[in-house]
């Protein structure tokens, strides 16, 4: 019945004793699909970044940069639809989502919040490519602006408001990291479809987003003990280091990436790739996380015996008795 | 619709008292037929008696066996009804709902197959089918409680094992249990998800064992996640007031 001692001995976090039922998983892995779900969260941040980057940008007279975060921001969000609609075990259905607002479910608020982006970034984009009812869309732009950071966020506390140890425990950090990451992602994007005499505020925002994402990131390695142990193992931990590496790499570049053309498409490319990275490797450890029943139990066992420390004496020599 | 003028019906739940299981399986059996439930593969699983392993999208009663140096525990583990439940919490659809027995149950009409109830579950009941789309588990027979019938496995169960009644009384006839187990010597024996102060308001479905949780693949210790949501929005409230404020700054200085 003696389940653990198993891992990689090279990590810190003490070797945990623990029960279990033949070593199965307690909970249940998230059934999400690869590419389909992290892509989309990569593809929704930047979408939400960019549209943020267009308001900027359309204000401070950058034009052509506004013009490319447009789009970006456009094809961001219908891609991303595209790939949530076909994650649904029920693509038919995905009309449903729409079918109350619950704010005690961020899928619920993320859906809502994607459908109004989605259709506020459409305006702004095909205003911007016909040329017609310019106001208007810049009106949608400017309202794609609010709708946008909800867009980068929601991510987090969709991942965070599960059982799944290793996303609960990073639930300050987890908004901060994708929206860092989105913000380095519009940041690339902008790079790489604007002349480079305008795009200075894009390789700011690549490097600027790429110190957040790093900066939550390296938190949530400090903060978090034997629950965020998936993010170092396995499938998840070579992602989630190639991340760090793409991403630190593509930043550095990007403050000197006004130089040259090559060095545009390095960083830019570079900091892509580490969003994706990111993303897949979020989903593998959650999946390894929940698949494991040590980091589902053994947190769970020191809080019970340290509440049961403290609780009332009726208990001594009755039901806890080992 | 014949409840309308009638007053609320009164919370029921299941107290399965795992000290007088006999791993018959009458109850798996029984859920499979009522409800229609897939075939779940029959696996010799080489670890033990146990040839579902765990509840599922397929498995909505599953008994668990372990074998000790000196016993055999086995306990028929169901979807626990949580009082703050997560899966209902997160579903964006509203096809999981609270019903007028107070328990929690999908509506397979309206689920489109999102997925997000399943790494929600504090327990790992509720599961995606995934050649059908939908997430799937326990509705404590909601059509036979409509039809003033106690549930499928609770009936078939031998030994009374599975008992299933309003909650209220299920609570006290464990509490007298337990103290009869504890007197008797069986001083291993203890409730599980009995409290309505535990991390899910208390369980619909609760138990009566002879280890800790987690020896039955159970939880020591679930909170439901939607516990901490509001401190989540927050953060992300944080967050994208820090995004707006970097975008900001990187057209500060460069207005052309």
């Amino acid at each position: 019945m003696r389940a653990g001692r198993g891992g990689d001995p090279a990590v810190t976090v003490p070797e945990a004793e623990f029960r279990s039922y033949y070593g199965q998983p307690v909970l249940k892995p998230p059934v999400w699909h690869e590419p389909h779900m992290p892509v989309y969260l990569y593809l929704g941040g930047l979408s939400g970044a960019s549209s943020v980057v267009a308001a900027a940008a359309r204000f401070s007279g950058h034009d052509r940069l506004a013009f490319a975060a447009r789009m970006t921001a456009f094809a961001g969000a219908g891609l991303g639809s595209g790939l949530l609609v076909a994650e649904l075990g029920r693509p038919e259905r995905f009309l449903n989502m729409l079918r109350v607002f619950k704010v005690t479910s961020p899928m619920s608020v993320g859906s809502w919040t994607l459908a109004v982006h989605g259709g506020l970034t459409a305006a702004g984009a095909a205003s911007a490519l016909t040329g017609l009812l310019p106001l208007a869309g810049d009106a949608a732009v400017m309202a794609s602006a609010l709708t946008g950071p909800v867009m980068a966020t929601y991510t987090g506390v969709l991942l965070a408001d599960t059982a799944v140890p290793a996303w609960h425990a990073a639930r300050r950090e987890m908004p901060f990291l994708f929206a860092g990451s989105a913000l380095a992602s519009a940041g690339a994007a902008g790079m790489l479809t604007t002349p480079r005499a305008e795009a200075a505020p894009a390789r700011v925002a690549a490097a600027l987003g790429a110190v957040m994402e790093t900066t939550a990131a390296a938190i949530i390695e400090r903060r978090l003990g034997l629950e965020g142990e998936p993010y170092h193992q396995g499938r998840a931990g070579l992602l989630i280091k190639a991340s760090r590496a793409l991403t630190l790499a593509g930043g550095l570049l990007a403050t000197v990436a006004g130089r040259s053309r090559t060095l545009t498409a390095m960083s830019g490319l570079a900091i892509t790739a580490g969003a994706l990275c990111t993303r897949f490797g979020m989903l593998a450890a959650g999946k390894a996380s929940a698949l494991d029943p040590k980091y589902t139990v053994v947190p769970q066992r020191d809080r019970a015996t340290g509440r049961r420390l403290v609780a009332v004496p009726d208990q001594e020599g009755g039901p806890d008795t080992p | 619709m014949t409840q309308e003028a009638e007053t609320r019906p009164t919370r029921v739940g299941f107290f399965t008292d795992t000290s007088i299981c006999i791993g018959c399986k009458a109850c798996e059996v029984a859920c499979k037929e009522w409800n229609g439930v897939p075939d779940d593969g029959f696996v010799f699983r080489a670890t033990s008696y146990d040839n579902t392993g765990q509840l599922g999208a397929d498995t909505w009663r599953h008994v668990a066996f372990i074998e000790q140096d000196d016993r055999w525990l086995m306990s028929s583990d169901v979807c626990k009804h949580c009082t703050h439940a997560a899966c209902l919490d997160v579903c964006p659809t509203g096809a999981l709902f609270r019903t007028e027995f107070d328990t929690v149950v999908v509506q397979a009409d309206i689920c489109n197959g999102c997925g997000y109830c399943v790494p929600a579950c504090p327990y790992g009941v509720i599961d995606r089918r995934e050649r059908d789309g939908r997430a799937w588990k326990c509705t404590m027979c909601y059509d036979r409680q409509r039809g003033g019938l106690e549930p499928a496995c609770a009936k078939a169960c031998p030994t009374d094992s599975i008992q299933f009644g309003p909650l209220d009384e299920l609570r006290e006839r464990a509490a007298a249990r337990l103290e009869r187990l504890h007197a008797d010597g069986v001083a291993e024996a203890r409730l599980y998800g009995d409290s309505p102060d535990d991390g899910v308001g208390g369980a619909g479905a609760f138990f009566l064992l002879l280890d800790e949780p987690e020896t039955y693949g159970l939880p020591p210790d679930p909170v439901v996640t939607t516990r901490d949501l509001p401190e989540m929005w927050r953060w992300a409230g944080g967050a994208a007031v820090a995004l707006v404020g970097a975008v900001a700054a990187c057209f500060l200085g460069s207005r052309r």
